[in-house]
C-alpha cells in the first residue's frame, strides 16, 4: 500500500510541476490564476497523501486549512485583478 | 478477505485519481486558450480529489481522520467549481476571446467591456 501511496504522490508532484510551468509561462494573468488554482488543489491532496504516507495524522488538519486558504486566495487575486483595489465597492469599480 | 478487497478498491481509486491529475496537468500545459486550460484544470480538479480522498477514506475506515478527509472533500467540491467559474467570468469580463473552431483567435481588439 505504501508503494501505491508513493506512486500517487509522484503523480501529484508531476501535476504540480506542470501547473507551475503554466503559472510561470502563462501569457495572460488568468493563465497564471488557472495554474495557481490547480497547484493549490493538488497541494491539498499532496498534504493529505503525505499524512497517510508518513503516518503523521496531524497533517490532515493542515490540508483542511490549506483548502480554505487556497479558495480565498484565488478569489482575492481575481478581485484584485478585476478591480485593482481590494477595498473597492461594487458600485464604484464596476466599470 | 474484505480487507484485501477494500485495499484493492482503495489502490485503484488512488491510482486512477493520480492518473486524472496528470492528465489534467498535461491539459493545462498543452491547451491553447484560457478557457480550454480552465476546462482541463477545473474538471480534473473536481474528479481527482473525489477519487484520491475516497481512496484514503477507504483506507482509514471509521475514524476521525475520515471525517476530516470528508470535510476536505466537501470544501474542495464546493470551492473548486466556484473558483473555476470566477476565473472564467473574470477572463470573459477582461475581454479575452475564446479560440474559435479554426484554431485562430477572432480578429479585432479585445473589447474593453465598458
Amino acid at each position: 500500500m505504501a508503494s501505491v501511496l508513493l506512486a500517487t504522490i509522484l503523480a501529484i508532484f508531476t501535476t504540480m510541476a506542470l501547473a507551475l510551468w503554466r503559472a510561470i509561462r502563462g501569457p495572460s494573468v488568468f493563465d497564471t490564476i488557472v495554474g495557481v488554482n490547480v497547484f493549490g488543489t493538488k497541494t491539498v491532496l499532496l498534504i493529505a497523501l503525505i499524512a497517510y504516507f508518513s503516518g503523521n495524522n496531524d497533517l490532515v488538519d493542515v490540508a483542511l486549512v490549506y483548502a480554505l486558504i487556497n479558495f480565498l486566495a484565488v478569489i482575492a487575486v481575481l478581485k484584485l485583478v478585476r478591480q485593482r483595489d481590494l477595498a473597492a465597492s461594487r458600485e464604484h469599480a464596476d466599470d | 478477505m474484505i480487507e484485501t478487497l477494500i485495499g484493492i478498491i482503495s489502490a485503484a481509486m488512488l491510482l486512477t485519481g493520480g492518473a486524472f491529475a496528470v492528465i489534467g496537468g498535461i491539459g493545462v500545459v498543452r491547451f491553447p486558450d484560457v478557457y480550454t486550460r480552465l476546462h482541463a484544470g477545473g474538471v480534473t480538479d473536481t474528479i481527482a480529489p473525489l477519487l484520491i480522498v475516497g481512496g484514503l477514506v477507504l483506507q482509514s475506515g471509521w475514524h476521525l481522520l475520515s471525517f476530516k478527509l470528508l470535510l476536505i472533500l466537501l470544501f474542495l467540491l464546493f470551492t473548486t467549481p466556484t473558483a473555476s467559474h470566477a476565473t472564467a467570468r473574470a477572463a470573459m469580463a477582461a475581454g479575452i476571446k475564446p479560440v474559435t473552431k479554426d484554431g485562430h483567435r477572432r480578429s479585432g481588439a479585445p473589447s474593453s467591456n465598458t
